[in-house]
């Protein structure tokens, strides 16, 4: 029992609340949300600090013992997603100081951030799956809010798709989990784990299983992300920064999680699956990366290309492969984030998203352009920087699991993602100054303060990958092992 | 008697799922809430519909129905109540920005 738990998701909740009050007022919006966003942070760390020292953290709401009441649950794996969140927002909110604009930002931009940000903190945390449900359903409905916010005619039609998308695909979630009531009769995430291992995992439970990751494709754009690349070019980049490093990790995480704890007794039916999905996110993914010359595709299908290797890593399920997923995470949410900074900041200093009207830009943005190549080899996964530790570690446990076909589909990837951000970097950055010279020049200084300090910590979470690691052992530990999970959720329990 | 709400709520998830896929929004928007009303009867059906008291313990039977699944539609119901509230005034929006509710019209990127 340890309260401190749900302050992750508390904070974020009443901070939100909060905002409502302060429609008009900028500056005050601004103060709480930014004093919010690193109390946020300062709480994060901490609970990564508890978890560490003291194990895995459980919470009974209202006193009532799991399986009856929701428990708050966090092992290493939710809270290093926990404070990487809290990382990625505070970037977020500072970048979207500098680029959001005041008619967003009087309509309840910030509220809806934060509303946001409560729901993927209560996705990490809960230990409930209906629970999960309701937090994916927080989270979705401020997305949905903060898509179409500014109100352009691209952001309408894209919203439309998106918001007809999740509605389905959280139907389709109910409806999972009424066949799980139904097979086992109870909802708490480990003694669903309890009861599908007393049961074995016969044929319901895998059609089951299967229904599940359906569902989580769609959130986190692993296979069925047909949706994904359009609606994620609508919003400003500060939101795209968002949905780019939480939204999808979230639906990740959700598949990670149930097919760790829950369903990990057929994994020659329910990995197959997912192997097959990653292989073809990874091929999919890679073709969009190359195949668009407008910088927003590029970026949104580099999401999907990073969603497949990550389900690599999960369906090879070897201890190596689980620290990779882990660490992979963990990186990704940082450098995708920096790479929708990049990437806006791009679009805002050439005024148009297309690569061919751009050029010569490393003249007037120096700094800019060199950042966007070291996170394109971060992304890539050269040695000293951050992605580098998460794909050894996949790809040797892909290797470990006799998944070669997959493991050298993953090296390809890599290349692929190389040569389409080279392909931005160069005609972007490189040969002559193509913009009018006329035009007025851009601000772009809050922006890159922002982006900035993301890139710091892109290039610390690669430096001190050593530290870094005792952590991700802890969480892959964790997730190779769920019995750990199970015992310190229903401990004491008959 | 499941069988029967099985029956009924595949022809909801069938008609739910035609009218989706159509052209027109509005009728996409009654083809998700025909999905919900679907998928709240599932939950409904899912915890077995034996005969019992309902739950309140005023009523002082011997067997109660299932309470949870009352519980778990009655947050299903106001979730998509919001989204479904949420969706119509977008449609009106689009409709207004847009001028067409033809989603063959909305495809590609000349709506700029």
């Amino acid at each position: 029992m340890n309260n401190f738990l749900v302050y992750p998701l508390l904070i974020p909740l009443f901070t939100a609340v909060l905002l409502i009050f302060f429609k008009e007022r900028i500056a005050v919006q601004r103060g709480i949300s930014a004093i919010s966003a690193l109390l946020n942070l300062a709480v994060a760390c901490f609970l990564v600090y508890q978890v560490s020292s003291d194990g895995i953290q459980t919470l009974h709401m209202g006193g009532w013992i799991p399986p009856y009441g929701i428990v708050f649950t966090a092992d290493m794996f939710a809270a290093l997603l926990v404070l990487i969140t809290a990382v990625v927002a505070a970037g977020c909110l500072f970048y979207a100081f500098g680029s959001i604009g005041e008619e967003r930002e009087r309509n309840y931009f910030y509220p809806f951030f934060y509303f946001l940000l409560a729901g993927v903190t209560g996705s990490f945390l809960t230990g409930d799956l209906f629970n999960l449900f309701v937090c994916f359903e927080v989270m979705l409905i401020a997305s949905y809010a903060l898509i179409v916010l500014g109100g352009t005619k691209r952001q309408l039609r894209e919203t439309l798709k998106y918001i007809l998308i999740n509605i389905i695909s959280s139907t389709l979630f109910v409806a999972s989990v009424a066949y799980l009531y139904a097979a086992v009769g109870t909802l708490n995430m480990a003694h669903l784990s309890v009861r599908v291992a007393e049961v074995g995992q016969g044929g319901i439970l895998t059609v089951i299983a299967i229904l599940f990751l359906i569902v989580f494709s769609l959130k986190a754009g692993l296979f069925l992300f047909f949706w994904l690349p359009g609606s994620y070019s609508a919003p400003p980049a500060a939101v795209t920064a968002l949905f780019g490093a939480l939204l999808t990790k979230v639906g990740l995480y959700a598949i990670i999680r149930t097919f760790t704890l829950i369903f990990y007794h057929e994994p020659s039916a329910t990995h197959t699956w997912i192997s097959w999905m990653a292989a073809a996110t990874m091929i999919l993914g890679g073709f969009g990366a190359v195949a668009y010359n407008d910088i927003r595709r590029i970026l949104n299908y580099n999401v999907v290309v990073s969603v497949g290797f990550i389900a690599f890593g999960l369906a090879a399920a070897t201890r190596d492969s689980l620290d990779g997923v882990v660490f992979y995470l963990m990186h990704d949410m940082i450098a995708k984030a920096l790479m929708y900074f990049l990437g806006g900041m791009v679009i805002a200093a050439a005024g148009t998203h297309r690569l061919q009207e751009m050029g010569g830009m490393i003249k007037r943005h120096p700094w800019m352009g060199w950042m966007f190549f070291v996170m394109a080899l971060s992304l890539v996964g050269v040695p000293p920087l951050s992605g580098f530790i998460g794909k050894v570690l996949i790809v040797r446990g892909g290797l470990d699991a006799q998944m070669y076909l997959l493991a050298s589909l993953g090296l390809a990837s890599s290349l692929i993602v190389l040569y389409s951000m080279m392909k931005v970097f160069m005609q972007a950055f490189w040969g002559e100054e193509k913009l009018n010279p006329e035009r007025p020049s851009v601000n772009l200084r809050g922006m890159a303060g922002a982006a900035t300090g993301m890139f710091i910590l892109m290039i610390l979470l690669g430096l001190g990958s050593e530290w870094v690691y005792s952590f991700v052992s802890q969480a892959g530990n964790g997730l190779f092992r769920p019995e750990l999970y199970i015992e310190a959720v229903l401990k004491g329990v008959g | 008697m499941e069988l029967f709400m099985a029956v009924t709520i595949g022809v909801l998830f069938a008609v739910g799922v035609y009218l989706m896929l159509s052209k027109s929004l509005l009728r996409i928007i009654l083809g998700t809430s025909l999905l919900t009303h679907g998928v709240h009867l599932l939950l409904l059906t899912m915890s077995r519909l034996k005969t019992g008291a309902p739950p309140l313990l005023g009523e002082q039977a011997d067997r109660y129905t299932d309470p949870l699944p009352h519980a778990l539609i009655l947050t299903s119901i106001v979730i998509s109540f919001g989204v479904t509230s949420f969706f119509f005034v977008l449609a009106y929006k689009a409709y207004q920005k847009l001028g067409t509710d033809n989603m063959e019209e909305l495809k590609g990127e000349d709506h700029e």
